[in-house]
């Protein structure tokens, strides 16, 4: 025994002589020490990292047998479904991977937003968390288009025709996306490089920089407050810090565990999820002859096109929709320096800012419910009314989410400030 | 305790978050029919025998003009039945046990004939529901002013002559009078006329196992996916005390 353990610190010393083996698991496993407080919140990291491996090694195997040929793309989805060894299995990890994908990226965020764990010093590790979620809304919107089913055809059709609402070089733009003048066998095969070689890569570049950053910096916590300021004097060890490894690890492990049981249930028991993961219409094949009445995003983008769909149109032009949409998601990045709060966690900041992020929250909600809907599931107006008489209920509503979703972030520098927070603990609770 | 607490808030957060998306996802994802109320389709993934008869219908009476481009014949031993009784009693003309269910018509002769090719069936349950099949197939009646005599409650002018018109027999159109909340509302309805091979029972029962092998056909693994998904929640129910207990092992010396 005693031989294998010294032929094993052999191979270690060997390889460390060479690589920095033995260094690098202590920087970012056994010594990297993070706060002993971490609640539900902080599983969504570690799962966000599984997920992405899943994908991956999913994504592979359909690879293999997938059709990237507008002719074949669609049977090719169903041979792997029904002629490809556990190809169901697969596709459905995949497939339910995306949409759980989202589910954690979310509540990830949430924990961040919650925590303030985008404050100084983690500005870059926060940057880099919003262009992962760029990216992964790229991946997700061009893998969507692969089965080529109706959905994932109209769908691309419409988010491409986006771009040609840009001033000046919009409709070359939106030709040059789609390699066509209409979403086409090009398109597809495109979306499929940038889907399965291009956006990977940067994300996989990408999380690699948001974990540098973090060990870096190290990781918050629900108190919000820095453990490298109380260090052992002794061992030079953060007091209030226990090592990743085997700590987090262990601790990781339930979160996996219950995580897949909520996975494995849906892809075994309704893969579909109401319609939500696979909408029910994209089991129709393509037809660009045939347009459906209804088309409508996946539920993890519907926020953004309930608030796009709330914009009416200015000067002829969709281009207000638009950037309204866009500037949803590129609002995020300036989060670190809207936040004036004395506080970063939310145990300590007052009032204003907890309703605020509740009615921030809601609003997110309801607008991707709206983003599903169509515009009239809440009927109109009433005709006598000024301005708004016959005007969709919906739409009004969307109007008035889009201004409180904005209005979190553009009042933030005013009401952070005025807010009655609570002293933050001097060691963590 | 104040951890323990929040914990649990955040969590009956998520679930009542989870509940409210349930609570609203018939209403938005349902693909709506025009008008008619759907009847809900008795679909049972595990009555092998009703599936073997909806495979002998969807045979005879669907692929006359509808494929099943990526379902094989030999696929259908997953309803009990062997290969020889596939070739005996499922497969016509040149087809190879092994071959996928398609037609002889091709798509752009059918165009031109009918207007429009009929769709390929194999996952026609996914995109338009069971309960829509199930409902539209009770809801031919005859009509003279369509060019082919039939029309239909739940797809108004609908360019399919009714497929099971010899099984059914000729249902006609019933409209009434009805009062409602002070309102009078017609209410339309399909009823019994000239009678077909089937009574009304039968009929209903053909549509049933006709609908139940479409549902089948859609998903082929979804029994065994049911199966292997029990077995998988069980692993991981166990699995999650193991681990459970393995974080509260190593997290004995953390104190709070």
């Amino acid at each position: 025994m005693s031989r294998i353990v010294a032929a094993g610190q052999g191979l270690v010393d060997w390889v460390d002589e060479r690589f920095p083996l033995v260094s690098t698991w202590k920087y970012h496993m056994s010594e990297y020490y993070a706060p002993k407080n971490f609640n539900f919140w902080y599983y969504f990291g570690s799962l966000a990292m599984i997920v992405l491996v899943l994908q991956i090694v999913t994504g592979i195997f359909l690879t293999m047998n997938y059709k990237p040929d507008a002719l074949a793309a669609f049977g090719s989805v169903e041979y792997i479904m029904r002629d490809v060894s556990g190809g169901w299995f697969i596709r459905y990890m995949h497939s339910t991977g995306a949409s759980m994908f989202f589910v954690v990226v979310y509540l990830h965020m949430m924990r961040a937003l919650m925590y303030g764990s985008y404050r100084k010093p983690r500005e870059l590790l926060w940057i880099f968390g919003c262009l992962i979620y760029l990216v992964l809304m790229a991946e997700a919107f061009m893998g969507y288009l692969l089965p080529w089913g109706q959905m994932s055809y109209w769908g691309a059709q419409v988010i491409v025709n986006l771009f040609s609402s840009v001033p000046l070089v919009g409709p070359e733009l939106s030709v040059w996306i789609r390699g066509d003048f209409l979403v086409s066998d090009a398109t597809l095969n495109r979306f499929f490089a940038l889907h399965v070689i291009a956006l990977p890569l940067v994300l996989v570049g990408l999380v690699f920089l948001h974990l540098v950053a973090l060990h870096e910096v190290g990781s918050n916590n629900p108190d919000g407050i820095e453990i490298k300021k109380n260090k052992d004097p002794v061992t030079g060890k953060p007091v209030d810090g226990i090592p990743f490894f085997p700590y987090y690890i262990v601790k990781d492990l339930i979160g996996i565990v219950a995580f897949f049981i909520v996975f494995f249930a849906i892809l075994f028991f309704g893969p579909e999820m109401g319609g939500y993961f696979l909408e029910y219409n994209n089991f129709l094949p393509a037809d660009p002859l045939q347009t459906p009445a209804h088309i409508a995003p996946v539920w993890y983008f519907t926020p953004f096109y309930a608030m796009l769909r709330a914009v009416p149109a200015m000067f002829g032009s969709q281009f207000a929709g638009v950037a309204v949409m866009g500037a949803g998601v590129i609002i995020l990045f300036f989060l670190p320096w809207l936040d004036k709060s004395p506080v970063r966690s939310i145990r300590y900041k007052g009032p204003i800012f907890r309703a605020a992020l509740t009615i921030f929250v809601v609003s997110f909600l309801v607008l991707g419910y709206l983003g599903v809907a169509t515009t009239d599931v809440w009927g109109k107006m009433p005709d006598m009314l000024p301005i708004i008489g016959g005007v969709e209920v919906a739409t009004i509503v969307s109007r008035l989410l889009t201004l409180a979703y904005f209005a979190f972030f553009l009042l933030m520098p005013w009401y952070s400030r005025i807010d009655k927070c609570k002293p933050e603990p001097e060691r963590l609770t | 305790m104040k951890m323990a607490m929040f914990r649990s808030r955040a969590v009956a957060a998520l679930i009542s978050v989870a509940a409210a998306l349930v609570a609203v996802a018939p209403s938005t994802a349902l693909a709506a029919s025009a008008g008619v109320a759907l009847q809900r389709a008795p679909v049972n993934l595990q009555d092998a025998v009703s599936l073997q008869r909806g495979a002998h219908l969807f045979v005879n009476y669907c692929m006359g003009c509808h494929s099943a481009n990526y379902m094989r014949f030999n696929r259908l031993t997953d309803l009990g039945l062997t290969e020889e009784q596939i070739k005996e009693y499922l497969l016509f003309g040149t087809d190879k046990v092994g071959s996928p269910m398609t037609i002889a018509m091709r798509p752009g002769d059918a165009k031109e004939w009918m207007g429009k090719a009929p769709p390929d069936l194999t996952v026609i349950a996914r995109s338009k529901r069971p309960d829509y099949l199930y409902t539209l197939l009770k809801s031919y009646y005859v009509d003279d002013s369509r060019a082919l005599g039939w029309n239909n409650l739940a797809y108004p002018n609908i360019g399919m002559p009714h497929p099971l018109w010899q099984l059914q027999g000729a249902p006609q159109l019933k409209v009434e009078d009805k009062q409602s909340h002070g309102h009078t509302v017609q209410v339309k309805s399909v009823v019994a006329g000239e009678p077909g091979l089937m009574t009304g029972v039968e009929y209903e029962r053909a549509v049933t196992d006709l609908v139940n092998y479409l549902v089948y056909m859609g998903e082929p693994w979804k029994v065994q996916s049911t199966r292997v998904g029990i077995i998988v929640m069980f692993f991981l129910s166990i699995l999650l005390v193991f681990v459970y207990l393995l974080k509260l092992e190593f997290w004995r010396d953390i104190k709070h």
